[in-house]
């Protein structure tokens, strides 16, 4: 009679850390990690050690003092007295503000060069690949530069609408376009301006519920409500109504010719349009590229299948094409979207206030902080471009192919 | 016996990384060439010519320095620097020493651990407008738009000056000299603001500077000088003393033209000293007797670079003013060579 047993159970030995596959990729890891710590440690005490010589210290102090400064574009509050940190939200919120306008209209110039770019139309076609390679072979710092070069010198300057027999005049005695930026006028919320304003945006709810209905009933009963025209009117109608009801609560404020400047309105600065503009029309090549990759990676027996049935070309693309092509084309476009964010750090040429003109510019400057003041953008960039990241991750998810 | 092989490595390289840090002077020395901060290009006081040969008031400087250490005025490498870059080329060591039209500031002296070791332009904050403006004071500028370069004291003075007057005005912020002038030019701001000589010097480069007119107003102190990194205090009396005795040189009547002169006989036991025929003054800072002889010959003494590079009769056309010896009723005045 034989007696089975176990086969002698291995001890653990230290070799077996090099030696034994299950253990080997933990090892190597955890020695990639103490590598890691060690080179962040010896570079962190070598900093530490060259400013001590040199008799300086890292503290962040200057955050707290007076910047000392002004600024040409505040959306929040801030005079040179407000502490460097406050204008350093400044330039956070001129970032945002520039990334987030850049994206949406890189976007839409994107898509539209990317499917003009495979039209049947050969002008059209040739111009967009002239587009798309003029824009993406030349860098983003000599766009930025020829655009804002080309509005102050061709532009008139705020003198020009002066006199008796100005050289220039407000386009509808409203708008004036000068070398230093565009004045529009701005709205002027008077008593009962709240109710239009919610009225406005009950209306824009309003569309969406009602696309949604006409979708669920076209898939429900296979009706189709018509959709461009309803939306409109649900969008414009009761707003323009609630207006007059209110007895015209919000009045204009027109930009007007005082002293040096345009007065009064809405300034949209030089710096902002030039970089917005060359911030757009360059990654919007890039966009293009990512849309005709996206349409050119659907089969086409998809769209001859879509026609087969008595699609439209506009309806076959839009309901057909661009909805797969998307999961090819959003990956991508995530990493436009980070790429945007990144390069408004080229504001400083145009003199536009964003974040490293503020803080990694001026702040930094004047107080000779550079070490902190260089660590707090780095932190700023990597907290923006992963939360950016994040959102878009999230929106990929919804829209990729759904496998069951 | 490995381990200690090691250790002998560590302790001499600590030794000459040491070493390496310590004195400036004999870095300079060793490389043959000085490394001299000068602006991006600023006519009158540094610019470079289509030859790419530097000039200007502040390479006076850096020619007098290069001259005194290594007896060559042309043994320089000048480094443009923006108003941004320019304390981080000095303090990480990629520039010997910064000539460019920097203000003496208690912050940049005590925080930025920099020496400035003298004053060799006093200056202050001016205005430039079109004549068209029809403005003749800093304080009808209510509103304006104001092209100002980043970085620098001007931006804070600014700031302060229209706040103590209580009217408004917009910045818009430049990066270089040329860039303001290009901006201010096509109308984008209705005035420039820097130090005054800045202005004139900018003014002289303008097809027609006739159409365009100071203001009288000067907003604030601009002490302008050389500076060079803290602790290093052997570097810093050899720039310190070079710069003074061009000042000396002018105030004892030694010129380019009559220093050979000067140095073989003269009764001025001082002069003698300046010149190194008598006394250990290079010795003293280790260099050759004739450092300052070198440095003079460079250039000339300080009335000579004055008039040569921004005086009235160059197009900048600045007056010699604060900038006048102390005998004239200027401010220039230099401690005793002896």
């Amino acid at each position: 009679m034989t007696i089975l047993t176990d086969p002698p159970r291995e001890s653990f030995r230290l070799s077996m850390l090099l030696y034994d596959t299950r253990y080997r990729s933990v090892t190597m890891q955890v020695i990639a990690l103490a590598v890691l710590v060690f080179a962040f440690w010896y570079l962190g005490s070598n900093v530490g050690t060259n400013l001590r010589e040199q008799g300086l210290d890292i503290s962040f102090d200057f955050l707290g003092n007076p910047a000392g400064y002004d600024i040409n574009q505040t959306l929040i509050p801030y005079t040179s007295q407000s502490t460097n940190l406050q204008a350093a939200w400044v330039g956070i919120i001129n970032t945002l503000l520039v990334a987030f306008l850049a994206c949406i209209t890189a976007t839409v110039l994107g898509v539209l060069a990317g499917v003009l770019r495979l039209s049947k139309n050969w002008l059209v076609r040739k111009l967009m690949s002239v587009y798309v390679e003029i824009f993406r072979n030349i860098p983003l710092l000599i766009w930025i530069l020829i655009i804002f070069t080309i509005m102050t010198v061709s532009m008139p300057a705020p003198n020009a609408f002066r006199g008796e027999t100005p050289s220039s005049t407000m386009f509808m005695d409203a708008f004036a376009f000068t070398n230093r930026g565009v004045y529009i006028p701005a709205p002027i919320w008077g008593p009962g301006s709240m109710v239009v304003v919610a009225t406005f945006i009950a209306s824009i709810i309003g569309v969406f519920a009602y696309r949604r209905y006409a979708t669920k009933l076209l898939f429900d009963t296979g009706r189709l409500l018509p959709m461009l025209w309803p939306s409109f009117a649900i969008f414009f109608v009761p707003t323009i109504l609630m207006f007059f009801v209110m007895g015209s609560p919000i009045g204009l404020d027109y930009p007007e010719l005082k002293g040096f400047n345009f007065k009064g309105g809405i300034q949209i600065g030089a710096p902002l349009i030039a970089l917005w503009f060359a911030l757009s029309v360059y990654t919007g090549a890039f966009i293009a590229e990512n849309v005709r990759a996206g349409i050119q990676a659907v089969s086409r027996g998809q769209s001859e299948a879509a026609a087969a049935l008595g699609l439209r070309s506009g309806r076959v693309m839009s309901l057909v094409v661009l909805p797969q092509a998307l999961r090819v084309i959003i990956p991508p476009l995530i990493s436009q979207y980070l790429n945007i964010t990144k390069n408004s750090s080229l504001a400083i040429l145009v003199g536009y206030a964003d974040i490293t003109g503020t803080l990694g510019g001026i702040t930094l400057n004047q107080t000779g902080r550079a070490i902190e003041c260089v660590v707090l953008l780095m932190a700023f960039y990597l907290t923006i471009s992963l939360t950016i990241s994040m959102v878009m991750n999230v929106y990929n998810n919804a829209t990729k192919l759904k496998e069951r | 016996m490995k381990k200690s092989v090691l250790i002998g490595t560590l302790t001499v390289a600590g030794l000459a990384a040491g070493i390496a840090a310590a004195g400036t002077l004999d870095d300079v020395k060793a490389r043959g060439k000085l490394n001299c901060g000068v602006t991006t290009g600023l006519v009158g006081f540094a610019a470079p010519d289509a030859n790419g040969e530097w000039s200007g008031f502040d390479v006076a400087v850096c020619r007098a320095v290069a001259a005194a250490v290594l007896n060559d005025p042309t043994a320089v490498e000048f480094i443009p620097t923006t108003g941004k870059t320019r304390f981080t080329a000095l303090a990480s060591g990629e520039i010997d020493m910064l000539a460019r039209n920097t203000t003496w500031t208690f912050s940049r002296d005590v925080d930025l651990k920099f020496d400035f070791i003298g004053i060799n332009y006093y200056d202050g904050q001016g205005f430039m407008v079109p004549k068209a403006l029809g403005v003749s004071s800093a304080k009808e500028l209510d509103g304006a738009t104001v092209c100002i370069q980043t970085g620098t004291t001007t931006e804070l003075n600014l700031a302060d000056f229209f706040r103590a007057n209580n009217i408004s005005y917009e910045p818009v912020p430049i990066e270089t000299n040329a860039e303001g002038q290009q901006q201010y030019l096509a109308g984008a701001c209705d005035t420039y603001t820097t130090d005054a000589s800045g202005l004139a010097a900018t003014r002289a480069t303008f097809e027609s500077p006739g159409d365009h007119v100071l203001l009288p107003e000067i907003i604030s102190k601009e002490p302008l000088g050389p500076l060079v990194r803290h602790g290093d205090n052997e570097w810093g009396d050899v720039v310190r003393w070079t710069v003074n005795a061009l000042v000396a040189a002018e105030e004892l009547g030694v010129t380019s033209a009559n220093i050979e002169e000067m140095s073989g006989n003269t009764n001025n036991p001082e002069v003698a000293r300046l010149l190194g025929t008598e006394g250990t003054l290079g010795e003293m800072m280790g260099l050759d007797a004739g450092w300052a002889k070198a440095a003079i010959s460079a250039g000339g003494n300080y009335g000579e670079i004055f008039s040569k590079n921004i005086g009235e009769d160059t197009p900048i056309g600045l007056a010699r003013g604060l900038n006048a010896l102390w005998t004239d009723g200027g401010l220039l005045y230099t401690p005793p060579f002896r």
